[in-house]
């Protein structure tokens, strides 16, 4: 077993002893369970008011189911996720492990890896769970599948992407509300840009600060559209989140 | 085994620690005494490369602390002032995670934990969360944790800390035990201690070595002379020259108001007798003579008390009269 295998073994162990993964994965289940029954209902409503204007109805599950529950579950992430993250680095350092994790023979990178890697396996989990939603709904329903997966896709590479975000907050402070609350800020500053670069319109700048929020990057997954150009967005903001965790973490040492 | 060249820590404007120096040789114990924030964690977070000097050099094993820092932390058992425990695993889930951070698989993996288990009488509990351990069992996980894999060089910030009577002698003993094979450092409050395991003390004073020597020759030192504190209501001016004409008065120091004087004598040799009688006849006004025996605890007091604005050198020259770096 590599430490990097040792790190990730050790934090999804301690995920799942302590009460956090199941409050926070009984929250997040219920919520979107929840939205996803709310928007099945609303489209069959909707079927039927059609069925009585129209007499038939072709009702698109994709665009009145999918989206809209791949919408909101980019802003329950944005809550959840450094749930889950803020213990990462925030505990080692009120405990007092983080000195023995730095005098182990093991890389920074080693570290944050691991550590990204096990509350990605432990996101990636919560979110195979929803999957049992489209299942469900395609037994009695026909519906394109492409843009659900590419929709999952963007759910995978956007948690990513959060939980990055998180492990840089975690490893600011050693107190997990404030790594939680750094990391939520953080997010919807991502989030907003995008509404400040709708705002600035369509000039060299107004892009360029719509680039940086993971809005329109997501927004072309949920669609269906696979573009290299957001895929070298989530990448490289996820490496450059998790350089910046291991610069702060490797600075901690200095003070 | 180890060797620290000219070490200097700042913290901002602070100074934690100031142009030491010391070296450890293969399979000998060393103390760092001193009291709390004389810098003693500082010295050995540098040496476990968990943060680097400002300046000067420390090496390990041959290897240096700031370029290869990893070939130093393979050879170093550490364990801090708190234990680093995860209070959510087991002793055996905690000792694993530990030997595999550190490379070590499969059996000697098993055999590592076993050892370690019986070594500090973890047995019992190794199937418990350590969240759930006394402080003392938490402190012999931390043990077992520097132990794991065996490393050439332990450093041990207090490993005695929180544990009772009984335990404080097994972790003495088993410190006695790993001299020879391994090179320790241990920092420790408790002066007995020092004495007990360690060929070597060093006492170090707010970032600075006051003192260094081997037990044996602190002993010796201490034994060189007998130590008698006078103090006169009114002293002449040739009072220190006549003090020293009484036969087996080595030396004479004034201390403070210039009413005490502090003599030493000849090893086994009484000399109150005398210096009352000479202190009456010159009408010198006696006051107080009384024999001083100095304790470890004084002399450590002495060296380490913080005198402000004083160079290192008065320091240990103010130790020496009455003579003990430990």
């Amino acid at each position: 077993m590599t430490p990097v295998q040792a790190i990730i073994a050790k934090e999804l162990r301690s995920y799942f002893v302590s009460p956090v993964v199941y409050a926070v994965g009984a929250v997040f289940l219920l919520i979107v369970g929840l939205l996803a029954y709310l928007y099945v209902v609303f489209a069959g409503a909707q079927a039927i008011q059609l069925m009585q204007v129209q007499g038939s109805a072709q009702i698109n599950l994709n665009d009145l189911v999918f989206r809209n529950l791949f919408a909101s579950t980019r802003f329950i992430l944005l809550i959840v996720l450094p749930i889950l993250t803020m213990r990462l680095f925030a505990e080692e350092r009120k405990l007092r492990t983080f000195e023995f994790l730095l005098t182990s023979p093991v890389g920074i990178n080693e570290i944050v890896a691991g550590k990204f890697m096990s509350v990605f396996l432990v996101f990636l989990g919560l979110l195979g769970l929803t999957g049992i939603m489209p299942l469900v709904l395609a037994l009695f329903c026909d519906f394109d599948w492409y843009p659900v997966l590419t929709g999952y896709l963007g759910l995978v590479l956007l948690g990513a992407l959060f939980l990055s975000v998180g492990v840089l907050a975690s490893a600011l402070t050693e107190n997990q509300i404030v790594a939680a609350f750094v990391s939520i800020g953080l997010l919807l500053v991502l989030w907003l840009l995008a509404g400040l670069g709708s705002l600035l319109g369509d000039t060299a700048l107004g892009q360029a600060v719509s680039y940086l929020s993971f809005m329109e990057h997501y927004d072309h997954l949920v669609r269906g559209l696979i573009d290299t150009k957001d895929l070298v967005y989530f990448f490289s903001s996820l490496a450059l989140m998790l350089f910046l965790a291991h610069r702060v973490v490797d600075s901690a040492r200095w003070k | 085994m180890i060797e620290v060249q000219q070490i200097t820590k700042r913290y901002g404007q602070h100074t934690a620690l100031d142009c030491v120096s010391f070296s450890v040789a293969k399979g000998e114990v060393l103390a760092f005494l001193g009291p709390n924030g004389a810098g003693k964690t500082t010295a050995m977070r540098i040496l476990t490369c968990f943060m680097p000097a400002t300046e000067g050099m420390a090496r390990v094993a041959g290897f240096d602390c700031a370029d290869q820092p990893m070939e130093v932390k393979r050879r170093i058992g550490y364990l801090p002032e708190t234990p680093p425990v995860y209070q959510e695993l087991t002793v055996t889930e905690y000792l694993q995670f530990v030997g595999r951070l550190r490379g070590l698989s499969g059996n000697i993996l098993t055999s590592s934990m076993q050892r370690e288990i019986e070594r500090l009488g973890l047995g019992a509990v190794q199937h418990r969360l350590i969240g759930n351990l006394s402080r003392g069992y938490r402190q012999r996980v931390g043990l077992a944790q520097a132990l794991l894999h065996d490393p050439q060089v332990l450093i041990l910030d207090e490993p005695t800390v929180g544990l009772d009577p009984k335990q404080i002698i097994e972790i003495r003993e088993l410190i006695k035990n790993l001299a020879g094979s391994h090179s320790v450092i241990l920092s420790t409050h408790i002066l007995p201690e020092a004495t007990a395991v360690c060929q070597r003390v060093v006492i170090i004073s707010g970032g600075r070595i006051v003192a260094e020597d081997t037990p044996e020759q602190l002993s010796a030192r201490l034994r060189q002379s007998e130590k008698i504190s006078l103090t006169l209501k009114s002293p002449a001016a040739d009072t220190d020259s006549r003090l020293k004409t009484v036969p087996g008065v080595q030396n004479v120091f004034t201390s403070g108001d210039s009413s005490t004087f502090l003599l030493e004598c000849e090893l086994g040799r009484d000399v109150r007798e005398e210096v009352a009688h000479l202190a009456v006849t010159s009408g010198w006004g006696l006051l107080e003579l009384k024999a001083i025996s100095m304790t470890l605890e004084d002399v450590f007091l002495q060296l380490t008390r913080h005198e402000e604005g004083l160079a290192p050198d008065a320091v240990v020259a103010s130790v020496e009269p009455t003579g003990q770096p430990v």
